[in-house]
Protein backbone atom coordinates (compact mmCIF):
# COMPACT_ATOMS: atom_id res chain seq x y z
CA UNK A 1 0.00 0.00 0.00
CA UNK A 2 2.93 2.53 0.65
CA UNK A 3 3.13 4.43 -2.71
CA UNK A 4 6.54 6.96 -3.31
CA UNK A 5 5.56 10.13 -2.08
CA UNK A 6 5.54 12.79 -5.30
CA UNK A 7 6.94 15.89 -2.58
CA UNK A 8 8.67 16.66 0.58
CA UNK A 9 6.62 16.02 3.62
CA UNK A 10 7.40 20.09 4.11
CA UNK A 11 5.23 20.70 1.01
CA UNK A 12 2.95 18.65 2.02
CA UNK A 13 2.85 20.65 5.20
CA UNK A 14 1.86 23.49 3.02
CA UNK A 15 -0.99 21.74 1.41
CA UNK A 16 -2.56 21.27 4.68
CA UNK A 17 -1.39 24.49 6.49
CA UNK A 18 -4.93 25.99 6.14
CA UNK A 19 -7.21 22.76 7.34
CA UNK A 20 -4.40 22.44 10.34
CA UNK A 21 -5.32 26.22 10.79
CA UNK A 22 -9.15 25.62 11.12
CA UNK A 23 -9.29 22.58 13.18
CA UNK A 24 -6.66 24.31 15.82
CA UNK A 25 -8.75 27.21 16.13
CA UNK A 26 -12.41 25.89 16.22
CA UNK A 27 -11.63 21.95 17.28
CA UNK A 28 -8.62 22.09 19.96
CA UNK A 29 -9.16 25.67 21.21
CA UNK A 30 -12.65 24.68 22.01
CA UNK A 31 -11.82 21.38 23.76
CA UNK A 32 -8.78 23.32 25.62
CA UNK A 33 -11.03 26.32 26.70
CA UNK A 34 -14.07 24.33 27.57
CA UNK A 35 -12.03 22.79 30.18
CA UNK A 36 -11.02 25.96 31.97
CA UNK A 37 -14.78 27.73 31.66
CA UNK A 38 -15.91 24.54 33.43
CA UNK A 39 -14.02 25.80 37.00
CA UNK A 40 -15.33 29.47 36.53
CA UNK A 41 -18.86 31.11 37.04
CA UNK A 42 -19.03 32.85 33.66
CA UNK A 43 -22.54 34.01 32.07
CA UNK A 44 -23.16 35.89 29.19
CA UNK A 45 -24.60 39.18 31.04
CA UNK A 46 -23.82 40.73 34.57
CA UNK A 47 -20.64 41.31 36.65
CA UNK A 48 -19.68 37.37 35.97
CA UNK A 49 -19.91 38.33 32.18
CA UNK A 50 -16.22 40.07 32.13
CA UNK A 51 -14.47 39.10 34.74
CA UNK A 52 -15.88 35.68 35.74
CA UNK A 53 -14.58 33.87 39.43
CA UNK A 54 -12.60 30.90 39.42
CA UNK A 55 -15.64 28.09 41.62
CA UNK A 56 -13.37 24.78 41.37
CA UNK A 57 -15.81 21.70 41.05
CA UNK A 58 -19.00 23.82 41.88
CA UNK A 59 -20.36 23.31 38.81
CA UNK A 60 -19.96 19.97 38.96
CA UNK A 61 -21.26 19.47 42.18
CA UNK A 62 -24.31 20.97 40.96
CA UNK A 63 -24.39 18.80 37.49
CA UNK A 64 -23.80 15.56 40.64
CA UNK A 65 -26.23 16.75 43.30
CA UNK A 66 -27.56 13.03 43.53
CA UNK A 67 -30.79 14.50 46.07
CA UNK A 68 -32.36 15.43 43.02
CA UNK A 69 -30.44 14.46 39.89
CA UNK A 70 -32.73 12.11 38.24
CA UNK A 71 -35.43 14.46 38.63
CA UNK A 72 -37.34 15.61 35.10
CA UNK A 73 -35.18 18.51 33.68
CA UNK A 74 -31.86 17.40 35.62
CA UNK A 75 -28.46 16.59 34.61
CA UNK A 76 -29.08 12.65 35.39
CA UNK A 77 -32.41 12.33 33.77
CA UNK A 78 -31.03 13.97 31.02
CA UNK A 79 -28.08 11.31 30.47
CA UNK A 80 -30.75 8.46 31.01
CA UNK A 81 -32.86 9.72 28.56
CA UNK A 82 -30.21 10.32 26.33
CA UNK A 83 -29.13 6.54 26.98
CA UNK A 84 -32.27 5.29 25.76
CA UNK A 85 -32.15 7.33 22.70
CA UNK A 86 -29.14 6.60 21.60
CA UNK A 87 -29.75 2.81 22.18
CA UNK A 88 -32.89 3.01 20.56
CA UNK A 89 -32.33 4.91 17.47
CA UNK A 90 -28.90 4.82 16.83
CA UNK A 91 -27.94 1.13 17.69
CA UNK A 92 -30.79 -0.28 16.85
CA UNK A 93 -32.57 1.95 14.51
CA UNK A 94 -29.89 3.67 12.32
CA UNK A 95 -27.45 0.93 12.26
CA UNK A 96 -30.00 -2.04 12.58
CA UNK A 97 -32.30 -0.53 9.90
CA UNK A 98 -29.39 0.56 7.68
CA UNK A 99 -27.64 -2.88 7.90
CA UNK A 100 -31.11 -4.80 6.76
CA UNK A 101 -31.61 -2.21 4.24
CA UNK A 102 -28.52 -2.55 2.84
CA UNK A 103 -28.35 -6.56 3.02
CA UNK A 104 -31.88 -6.87 1.40
CA UNK A 105 -30.91 -5.30 -1.56
CA UNK A 106 -27.39 -6.85 -1.53
CA UNK A 107 -26.73 -7.55 -5.58
CA UNK A 108 -30.16 -6.20 -6.76
CA UNK A 109 -31.12 -3.61 -9.11
CA UNK A 110 -33.71 -2.16 -10.37
CA UNK A 111 -36.76 0.31 -9.42
CA UNK A 112 -37.81 -1.11 -6.31
CA UNK A 113 -33.72 -0.77 -4.76
CA UNK A 114 -33.84 2.67 -6.35
CA UNK A 115 -36.82 4.16 -4.86
CA UNK A 116 -36.60 2.63 -1.43
CA UNK A 117 -32.87 3.92 -1.46
CA UNK A 118 -33.87 7.62 -2.46
CA UNK A 119 -36.50 7.62 0.22
CA UNK A 120 -33.96 6.72 2.60
CA UNK A 121 -31.56 9.27 1.20
CA UNK A 122 -34.61 12.17 1.25
CA UNK A 123 -35.30 11.82 4.80
CA UNK A 124 -31.48 12.28 5.81
CA UNK A 125 -30.87 15.26 3.47
CA UNK A 126 -33.98 17.45 3.72
CA UNK A 127 -32.77 20.34 6.43
CA UNK A 128 -33.90 19.55 9.80
CA UNK A 129 -36.32 22.12 10.31
CA UNK A 130 -38.73 20.97 7.46
CA UNK A 131 -38.47 17.60 8.95
CA UNK A 132 -39.17 18.12 12.29
CA UNK A 133 -42.88 20.03 10.70
CA UNK A 134 -43.21 17.18 8.97
CA UNK A 135 -42.77 14.88 11.93
CA UNK A 136 -45.34 16.59 13.78
CA UNK A 137 -47.87 16.67 11.07
CA UNK A 138 -47.16 13.01 10.79
CA UNK A 139 -47.36 12.23 14.63
CA UNK A 140 -50.47 14.25 15.14
CA UNK A 141 -53.34 12.70 17.17
CA UNK A 142 -56.16 14.19 15.40
CA UNK A 143 -55.38 14.79 12.18
CA UNK A 144 -51.61 12.96 11.65
CA UNK A 145 -51.17 9.94 8.62
CA UNK A 146 -49.82 7.64 11.15
CA UNK A 147 -52.41 7.67 13.71
CA UNK A 148 -55.25 7.88 10.72
CA UNK A 149 -53.51 4.11 9.25
CA UNK A 150 -53.54 3.09 13.25
CA UNK A 151 -57.01 3.58 13.05
CA UNK A 152 -58.34 2.42 10.01
CA UNK A 153 -56.62 -0.72 11.14
CA UNK A 154 -58.54 -0.50 14.80
CA UNK A 155 -55.15 -0.24 16.42
CA UNK A 156 -56.16 2.49 18.61
CA UNK A 157 -54.64 6.20 18.14
CA UNK A 158 -51.98 7.08 21.01
CA UNK A 159 -51.41 10.58 21.09
CA UNK A 160 -47.52 10.31 20.31
CA UNK A 161 -46.06 13.27 21.23
CA UNK A 162 -47.35 13.57 24.33
CA UNK A 163 -48.10 10.10 25.53
CA UNK A 164 -44.93 8.37 23.97
CA UNK A 165 -42.39 11.46 23.58
CA UNK A 166 -39.28 9.21 23.92
CA UNK A 167 -40.79 6.71 21.19
CA UNK A 168 -41.46 9.11 19.04
CA UNK A 169 -37.84 10.86 18.96
CA UNK A 170 -36.43 7.84 18.98
CA UNK A 171 -38.53 6.88 15.57
CA UNK A 172 -37.80 10.05 14.52
CA UNK A 173 -34.02 9.82 14.25
CA UNK A 174 -34.07 6.14 13.20
CA UNK A 175 -36.07 7.42 10.29
CA UNK A 176 -33.65 10.75 10.29
CA UNK A 177 -30.86 9.01 9.83
CA UNK A 178 -30.75 5.61 8.17
CA UNK A 179 -29.05 6.63 5.08
CA UNK A 180 -25.81 6.70 6.37
CA UNK A 181 -25.23 3.09 7.37
CA UNK A 182 -27.41 1.94 4.69
CA UNK A 183 -24.79 3.67 2.19
CA UNK A 184 -21.83 2.66 4.20
CA UNK A 185 -22.98 -1.20 4.77
CA UNK A 186 -24.43 -0.84 0.55
CA UNK A 187 -20.53 -0.21 -0.41
CA UNK A 188 -18.94 -2.31 2.14
CA UNK A 189 -21.26 -5.71 0.99
CA UNK A 190 -19.72 -4.39 -2.78
CA UNK A 191 -16.38 -5.81 -1.30
CA UNK A 192 -16.85 -9.60 -0.79
CA UNK A 193 -16.16 -11.16 -3.85
CA UNK A 194 -19.24 -12.95 -5.18
CA UNK A 195 -17.11 -16.26 -5.31
CA UNK A 196 -17.93 -16.63 -1.41
CA UNK A 197 -21.94 -16.04 -1.70
CA UNK A 198 -21.50 -18.73 -4.52
CA UNK A 199 -19.73 -21.03 -2.60
CA UNK A 200 -22.14 -20.68 0.12
CA UNK A 201 -25.34 -20.83 -2.03
CA UNK A 202 -24.42 -24.02 -3.84
CA UNK A 203 -23.88 -25.68 -0.72
CA UNK A 204 -27.21 -24.80 0.10
CA UNK A 205 -26.73 -22.06 3.54
CA UNK A 206 -29.91 -20.24 3.74
CA UNK A 207 -29.99 -16.20 4.30
CA UNK A 208 -29.55 -16.19 8.09
CA UNK A 209 -26.64 -19.08 7.46
CA UNK A 210 -25.11 -16.63 4.88
CA UNK A 211 -25.20 -13.56 7.09
CA UNK A 212 -23.91 -15.14 10.31
CA UNK A 213 -20.58 -17.17 8.68
CA UNK A 214 -19.74 -14.31 5.58
CA UNK A 215 -21.11 -10.86 6.00
CA UNK A 216 -20.98 -10.42 9.46
CA UNK A 217 -17.10 -11.60 10.00
CA UNK A 218 -16.01 -9.36 6.63
CA UNK A 219 -18.41 -6.37 7.74
CA UNK A 220 -17.32 -6.43 11.21
CA UNK A 221 -14.87 -3.62 11.11
CA UNK A 222 -17.17 -1.44 8.96
CA UNK A 223 -19.97 -2.47 11.50
CA UNK A 224 -17.99 -0.68 14.30
CA UNK A 225 -16.55 1.89 12.46
CA UNK A 226 -20.25 2.78 11.80
CA UNK A 227 -21.30 2.28 15.52
CA UNK A 228 -19.10 4.58 16.67
CA UNK A 229 -19.73 7.28 14.48
CA UNK A 230 -23.74 7.13 14.54
CA UNK A 231 -23.25 6.92 18.45
CA UNK A 232 -21.15 9.93 18.92
CA UNK A 233 -23.75 11.98 16.19
CA UNK A 234 -26.33 10.77 18.04
CA UNK A 235 -24.90 11.97 21.92
CA UNK A 236 -24.75 14.91 20.15
CA UNK A 237 -27.73 16.11 18.00
CA UNK A 238 -30.08 18.57 18.56
CA UNK A 239 -32.66 17.75 15.88
CA UNK A 240 -35.15 16.58 18.50
CA UNK A 241 -35.47 19.59 20.30
CA UNK A 242 -37.22 21.01 16.61
CA UNK A 243 -39.96 18.71 17.83
CA UNK A 244 -40.54 18.25 20.78
CA UNK A 245 -38.68 21.42 22.31
CA UNK A 246 -37.37 18.62 25.02
CA UNK A 247 -40.96 18.22 26.25
CA UNK A 248 -43.35 17.51 27.39
CA UNK A 249 -42.14 18.08 30.87
CA UNK A 250 -38.64 17.73 29.92
CA UNK A 251 -39.01 14.01 29.08
CA UNK A 252 -37.16 14.51 25.76
CA UNK A 253 -34.48 16.45 27.27
CA UNK A 254 -31.60 15.02 25.83
CA UNK A 255 -28.20 15.98 27.05
CA UNK A 256 -27.40 18.04 24.30
CA UNK A 257 -30.68 19.93 24.45
CA UNK A 258 -30.09 20.49 28.59
CA UNK A 259 -26.78 22.17 26.84
CA UNK A 260 -28.85 24.57 25.02
CA UNK A 261 -30.69 25.34 28.02
CA UNK A 262 -28.33 25.73 30.29
CA UNK A 263 -26.14 27.52 28.39
CA UNK A 264 -28.17 29.47 25.75
CA UNK A 265 -31.16 30.24 27.57
CA UNK A 266 -32.36 31.61 30.67
CA UNK A 267 -29.56 32.85 32.69
CA UNK A 268 -26.86 31.83 30.63
CA UNK A 269 -24.55 30.11 32.64
CA UNK A 270 -21.77 29.30 30.60
CA UNK A 271 -19.65 27.82 33.31
CA UNK A 272 -22.32 25.62 34.03
CA UNK A 273 -22.87 24.94 30.33
CA UNK A 274 -18.97 24.06 29.95
CA UNK A 275 -19.18 21.77 32.94
CA UNK A 276 -22.23 19.48 30.89
CA UNK A 277 -19.87 19.35 27.78
CA UNK A 278 -16.84 18.52 29.24
CA UNK A 279 -18.62 15.49 31.18
CA UNK A 280 -20.19 14.76 27.70
CA UNK A 281 -17.05 15.06 25.89
CA UNK A 282 -15.28 12.78 28.46
CA UNK A 283 -18.15 10.19 27.85
CA UNK A 284 -17.56 10.38 24.30
CA UNK A 285 -14.27 9.78 24.58
CA UNK A 286 -14.63 6.80 26.47
CA UNK A 287 -17.05 5.37 24.08
CA UNK A 288 -14.99 5.41 21.27
CA UNK A 289 -11.80 4.02 23.34
CA UNK A 290 -14.40 1.22 23.69
CA UNK A 291 -14.87 0.81 20.07
CA UNK A 292 -11.32 1.42 19.09
CA UNK A 293 -10.19 -1.24 21.52
CA UNK A 294 -13.04 -3.93 20.21
CA UNK A 295 -11.23 -2.72 16.71
CA UNK A 296 -7.71 -3.54 17.75
CA UNK A 297 -9.00 -6.86 19.19
CA UNK A 298 -10.08 -8.35 15.68
CA UNK A 299 -7.34 -7.07 13.90
CA UNK A 300 -4.68 -8.95 16.34
CA UNK B 1 -35.27 -27.45 -9.48
CA UNK B 2 -38.55 -26.41 -8.40
CA UNK B 3 -37.83 -26.47 -5.07
CA UNK B 4 -35.07 -23.90 -6.47
CA UNK B 5 -38.01 -21.63 -8.12
CA UNK B 6 -39.77 -21.66 -4.91
CA UNK B 7 -37.21 -20.61 -2.98
CA UNK B 8 -36.49 -17.79 -5.23
CA UNK B 9 -40.19 -17.08 -5.43
CA UNK B 10 -40.54 -16.97 -1.89
CA UNK B 11 -37.17 -14.52 -1.18
CA UNK B 12 -38.42 -12.54 -4.28
CA UNK B 13 -42.15 -12.06 -2.15
CA UNK B 14 -40.11 -11.16 1.06
CA UNK B 15 -37.78 -8.49 -0.50
CA UNK B 16 -41.39 -7.30 -2.32
CA UNK B 17 -43.28 -7.07 1.15
CA UNK B 18 -40.09 -5.59 2.64
CA UNK B 19 -39.69 -2.89 -0.17
CA UNK B 20 -43.45 -2.11 0.36
CA UNK B 21 -43.07 -1.40 4.38
CA UNK B 22 -39.30 0.34 3.93
CA UNK B 23 -40.63 2.81 0.89
CA UNK B 24 -44.12 3.68 3.40
CA UNK B 25 -41.84 4.11 6.60
CA UNK B 26 -39.80 6.66 4.93
CA UNK B 27 -41.95 7.98 2.51
CA UNK B 28 -45.37 8.51 4.84
CA UNK B 29 -44.16 11.24 6.85
CA UNK B 30 -42.92 13.07 3.79
CA UNK B 31 -46.27 13.15 1.85
CA UNK B 32 -47.43 16.36 4.24
CA UNK B 33 -45.23 18.31 2.07
CA UNK B 34 -46.34 17.65 -0.99
CA UNK B 35 -50.17 18.52 -0.15
CA UNK B 36 -50.76 20.82 2.49
CA UNK B 37 -48.45 23.74 0.24
CA UNK B 38 -51.42 23.35 -1.88
CA UNK B 39 -53.85 23.44 -0.22
CA UNK B 40 -55.49 27.36 1.35
CA UNK B 41 -57.23 25.33 4.29
CA UNK B 42 -54.06 22.75 4.73
CA UNK B 43 -53.97 21.50 8.58
CA UNK B 44 -51.74 18.58 10.03
CA UNK B 45 -53.37 15.97 8.07
CA UNK B 46 -52.43 14.37 4.27
CA UNK B 47 -55.14 15.85 2.23
CA UNK B 48 -54.94 16.44 -1.39
CA UNK B 49 -56.63 19.34 -2.02
CA UNK B 50 -59.43 19.58 -4.55
CA UNK B 51 -58.52 22.77 -6.08
CA UNK B 52 -54.56 22.80 -6.04
CA UNK B 53 -53.85 26.49 -5.00
CA UNK B 54 -50.53 28.75 -5.15
CA UNK B 55 -51.80 31.41 -3.06
CA UNK B 56 -50.12 29.96 -0.07
CA UNK B 57 -46.77 30.56 -2.03
CA UNK B 58 -47.91 34.13 -3.08
CA UNK B 59 -48.27 34.83 0.73
CA UNK B 60 -44.51 33.36 1.65
CA UNK B 61 -43.31 35.91 -1.21
CA UNK B 62 -45.02 38.69 0.58
CA UNK B 63 -43.04 38.04 3.79
CA UNK B 64 -39.85 40.09 3.05
CA UNK B 65 -37.98 39.06 6.13
CA UNK B 66 -38.56 35.12 4.72
CA UNK B 67 -37.49 35.61 1.39
CA UNK B 68 -34.13 37.36 2.07
CA UNK B 69 -33.37 35.00 4.69
CA UNK B 70 -34.00 32.39 1.91
CA UNK B 71 -32.75 33.69 -1.18
CA UNK B 72 -29.86 36.17 0.96
CA UNK B 73 -28.76 35.04 3.98
CA UNK B 74 -28.76 31.16 3.03
CA UNK B 75 -27.21 31.44 0.38
CA UNK B 76 -24.24 33.64 1.36
CA UNK B 77 -23.82 31.49 4.53
CA UNK B 78 -24.13 28.00 2.58
CA UNK B 79 -21.76 29.75 -0.59
CA UNK B 80 -19.22 30.81 2.07
CA UNK B 81 -19.14 27.69 3.65
CA UNK B 82 -18.73 25.46 0.06
CA UNK B 83 -16.18 27.51 -1.11
CA UNK B 84 -13.78 27.35 1.84
CA UNK B 85 -14.68 23.44 2.90
CA UNK B 86 -14.12 22.63 -0.81
CA UNK B 87 -11.10 25.01 -1.16
CA UNK B 88 -9.21 24.22 2.01
CA UNK B 89 -10.46 20.10 1.98
CA UNK B 90 -8.88 19.78 -1.65
CA UNK B 91 -5.67 21.21 -0.56
CA UNK B 92 -5.46 19.41 2.81
CA UNK B 93 -6.27 16.10 0.72
CA UNK B 94 -3.83 16.34 -1.77
CA UNK B 95 -1.15 17.31 0.77
CA UNK B 96 -1.86 13.99 2.66
CA UNK B 97 -2.02 11.71 -0.73
CA UNK B 98 0.88 12.88 -2.70
CA UNK B 99 3.49 13.77 0.70
CA UNK B 100 4.80 11.25 2.86
CA UNK B 101 2.75 11.96 6.33
CA UNK B 102 3.52 9.76 8.55
CA UNK B 103 0.34 7.64 9.73
CA UNK B 104 -2.27 9.50 7.71
CA UNK B 105 -4.76 6.96 7.63
CA UNK B 106 -5.01 7.57 11.70
CA UNK B 107 -4.84 10.63 11.40
CA UNK B 108 -7.64 11.71 9.82
CA UNK B 109 -9.36 8.77 11.56
CA UNK B 110 -8.98 10.81 14.24
CA UNK B 111 -10.40 14.01 12.80
CA UNK B 112 -13.16 12.22 12.47
CA UNK B 113 -13.52 11.03 15.26
CA UNK B 114 -12.60 14.50 17.48
CA UNK B 115 -15.07 16.50 15.15
CA UNK B 116 -17.95 14.15 16.64
CA UNK B 117 -16.81 14.42 19.59
CA UNK B 118 -15.66 18.33 19.61
CA UNK B 119 -19.56 19.16 17.47
CA UNK B 120 -22.91 19.96 18.44
CA UNK B 121 -23.94 21.46 21.82
CA UNK B 122 -20.94 20.74 23.45
CA UNK B 123 -18.37 23.24 21.59
CA UNK B 124 -21.17 25.46 21.00
CA UNK B 125 -20.39 27.40 24.52
CA UNK B 126 -16.69 28.03 23.82
CA UNK B 127 -16.84 28.55 20.32
CA UNK B 128 -20.00 31.24 21.26
CA UNK B 129 -17.30 33.00 23.20
CA UNK B 130 -14.04 32.58 20.98
CA UNK B 131 -16.79 34.43 17.95
CA UNK B 132 -17.60 36.89 20.70
CA UNK B 133 -14.15 37.26 21.10
CA UNK B 134 -13.04 38.01 17.32
CA UNK B 135 -16.07 40.60 17.37
CA UNK B 136 -17.83 38.13 14.69
CA UNK B 137 -20.75 37.65 16.67
CA UNK B 138 -24.05 38.29 14.56
CA UNK B 139 -21.79 38.21 11.33
CA UNK B 140 -21.92 35.95 8.79
CA UNK B 141 -18.64 35.19 8.40
CA UNK B 142 -18.80 33.54 12.33
CA UNK B 143 -21.18 31.46 10.79
CA UNK B 144 -19.07 30.50 7.89
CA UNK B 145 -15.85 30.04 9.87
CA UNK B 146 -17.46 27.91 12.87
CA UNK B 147 -19.42 25.62 10.36
CA UNK B 148 -16.15 25.15 8.20
CA UNK B 149 -14.15 23.88 10.89
CA UNK B 150 -16.70 21.47 12.12
CA UNK B 151 -16.96 20.38 8.56
CA UNK B 152 -13.49 19.77 7.16
CA UNK B 153 -12.52 16.68 8.71
CA UNK B 154 -15.21 14.87 7.10
CA UNK B 155 -14.95 16.76 3.92
CA UNK B 156 -11.64 15.58 3.99
CA UNK B 157 -12.16 11.79 4.56
CA UNK B 158 -14.34 12.07 1.67
CA UNK B 159 -12.23 13.74 -0.76
CA UNK B 160 -9.38 11.54 -0.11
CA UNK B 161 -11.51 8.60 -1.50
CA UNK B 162 -10.91 10.64 -5.02
CA UNK B 163 -7.50 11.97 -4.36
CA UNK B 164 -6.19 8.90 -3.98
CA UNK B 165 -7.96 7.25 -7.05
CA UNK B 166 -6.57 9.61 -9.51
CA UNK B 167 -3.25 8.27 -11.23
CA UNK B 168 -0.18 9.64 -10.49
CA UNK B 169 1.85 9.03 -13.83
CA UNK B 170 1.00 12.69 -14.95
CA UNK B 171 2.01 14.16 -11.83
CA UNK B 172 4.71 12.50 -11.54
CA UNK B 173 5.42 12.99 -15.94
CA UNK B 174 5.28 16.91 -14.36
CA UNK B 175 7.92 16.47 -11.93
CA UNK B 176 10.54 15.46 -14.74
CA UNK B 177 9.35 18.52 -16.68
CA UNK B 178 10.18 20.50 -13.50
CA UNK B 179 7.19 21.66 -12.54
CA UNK B 180 6.53 23.16 -9.41
CA UNK B 181 4.39 21.44 -6.36
CA UNK B 182 1.45 24.27 -6.66
CA UNK B 183 1.55 23.75 -10.43
CA UNK B 184 1.31 20.74 -10.50
CA UNK B 185 -1.63 20.38 -8.08
CA UNK B 186 -3.46 23.49 -9.92
CA UNK B 187 -2.69 21.99 -13.77
CA UNK B 188 -2.22 18.44 -13.38
CA UNK B 189 -4.05 17.30 -10.29
CA UNK B 190 -7.15 19.54 -10.10
CA UNK B 191 -8.71 18.94 -13.21
CA UNK B 192 -8.74 15.46 -12.71
CA UNK B 193 -10.22 15.57 -8.98
CA UNK B 194 -13.04 18.13 -10.25
CA UNK B 195 -15.65 15.51 -9.54
CA UNK B 196 -14.55 15.11 -6.26
CA UNK B 197 -14.55 19.27 -5.26
CA UNK B 198 -18.29 19.23 -6.29
CA UNK B 199 -18.89 16.14 -4.79
CA UNK B 200 -17.55 17.83 -1.47
CA UNK B 201 -19.04 21.29 -2.28
CA UNK B 202 -22.73 19.99 -2.75
CA UNK B 203 -22.00 18.06 0.18
CA UNK B 204 -21.22 21.05 2.14
CA UNK B 205 -23.23 23.71 0.73
CA UNK B 206 -26.50 21.16 1.95
CA UNK B 207 -25.01 20.71 5.43
CA UNK B 208 -25.12 24.57 6.01
CA UNK B 209 -28.20 25.22 4.15
CA UNK B 210 -29.87 23.16 7.00
CA UNK B 211 -27.70 24.36 9.78
CA UNK B 212 -30.05 25.42 12.88
CA UNK B 213 -28.21 25.56 16.17
CA UNK B 214 -24.96 27.43 15.18
CA UNK B 215 -26.92 29.93 13.23
CA UNK B 216 -29.36 30.75 16.39
CA UNK B 217 -26.59 30.62 18.69
CA UNK B 218 -23.90 33.14 16.74
CA UNK B 219 -26.58 35.23 15.34
CA UNK B 220 -29.11 38.11 16.73
CA UNK B 221 -30.21 40.40 14.44
CA UNK B 222 -33.52 39.24 12.46
CA UNK B 223 -32.26 40.18 8.96
CA UNK B 224 -28.97 37.90 9.67
CA UNK B 225 -31.03 34.72 10.40
CA UNK B 226 -31.00 31.67 7.88
CA UNK B 227 -34.58 30.10 6.33
CA UNK B 228 -34.07 27.60 9.48
CA UNK B 229 -34.79 30.04 11.82
CA UNK B 230 -37.10 32.33 9.67
CA UNK B 231 -39.60 30.20 9.90
CA UNK B 232 -40.52 32.00 13.07
CA UNK B 233 -42.04 34.54 11.01
CA UNK B 234 -44.56 32.41 10.53
CA UNK B 235 -45.80 31.78 13.92
CA UNK B 236 -48.41 34.07 15.49
CA UNK B 237 -47.79 36.24 18.27
CA UNK B 238 -49.36 33.32 20.42
CA UNK B 239 -46.57 31.17 19.35
CA UNK B 240 -48.86 28.67 16.83
CA UNK B 241 -47.44 28.47 13.37
CA UNK B 242 -49.51 29.42 10.66
CA UNK B 243 -49.42 25.84 9.16
CA UNK B 244 -50.59 26.65 5.60
CA UNK B 245 -47.46 29.06 5.35
CA UNK B 246 -45.29 26.93 7.10
CA UNK B 247 -45.19 24.31 4.86
CA UNK B 248 -45.23 26.36 1.48
CA UNK B 249 -41.89 27.73 3.11
CA UNK B 250 -40.52 24.64 3.95
CA UNK B 251 -41.44 23.70 0.22
CA UNK B 252 -39.42 26.66 -0.94
CA UNK B 253 -36.82 25.63 1.63
CA UNK B 254 -36.57 22.43 0.28
CA UNK B 255 -36.26 22.67 -3.48
CA UNK B 256 -32.58 23.47 -3.39
CA UNK B 257 -31.51 20.10 -1.68
CA UNK B 258 -33.89 17.89 -4.09
CA UNK B 259 -31.75 19.62 -7.31
CA UNK B 260 -28.33 19.01 -5.65
CA UNK B 261 -29.53 15.14 -4.67
CA UNK B 262 -30.44 14.64 -8.33
CA UNK B 263 -27.31 16.13 -9.92
CA UNK B 264 -24.98 14.36 -7.96
CA UNK B 265 -27.06 11.01 -8.43
CA UNK B 266 -27.01 12.45 -11.78
CA UNK B 267 -23.70 12.80 -12.28
CA UNK B 268 -21.72 10.41 -9.43
CA UNK B 269 -24.70 8.34 -8.40
CA UNK B 270 -25.04 8.66 -4.70
CA UNK B 271 -23.08 6.70 -2.94
CA UNK B 272 -21.02 5.99 0.43
CA UNK B 273 -17.94 8.18 -0.64
CA UNK B 274 -15.08 7.14 1.86
CA UNK B 275 -12.38 4.90 0.98
CA UNK B 276 -14.38 1.40 0.84
CA UNK B 277 -13.28 0.48 -2.47
CA UNK B 278 -14.68 -2.13 -4.23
Amino acid sequence: MERKAIFSAKVGLLFLAPALVFVAIFLLYPFVRVFMLSFTNQTLLGTTAPNPDWVGLDNYQRLFDFDRWMRLGEFGSALKITAQFVAGSALIGQVGLGLLIAWAFYRKKGVLRETVYTLVILAWIIPETVVAFTWVAFLDWEFGTLNAILGTLGLGRPDWLFKHPLESIILFNSWRGAAFSMLLFSSALETIPPSYIETAEVAGANAWQKFRDIFFPLLRGHILTDLILITLWTFNVFTPYLLTGGGPIKKTELVSIYTYRTAFQGQHEFGKGGAIAVVMMLINFSLAIVYLSMIRRRKA
Amino acid sequence: MNRYKLRTGISRALLLVFACVMGAFFALPLLWLLTAPFSTQANLSVTFPEQPSLANFEAVFANKFAIRALFQNNLIIGGGVMILVASIATLASYGLSRARVPGRNVLVYILILFSSVVSGTAAMVPLFLLIFNLGLIDTYQGVILVMTGGLLPSAIFIMRDFVDSIPRSYEEAALVAGASSYRMFRDVAFPLVRPGVMVVAIWAFVNAWGAFLIPSVLLRSPEHMPASIAFYSFYTEAGTPNITLVSAYAFLYTIPVLLLYLIVNWRFGFRFFGGIKS
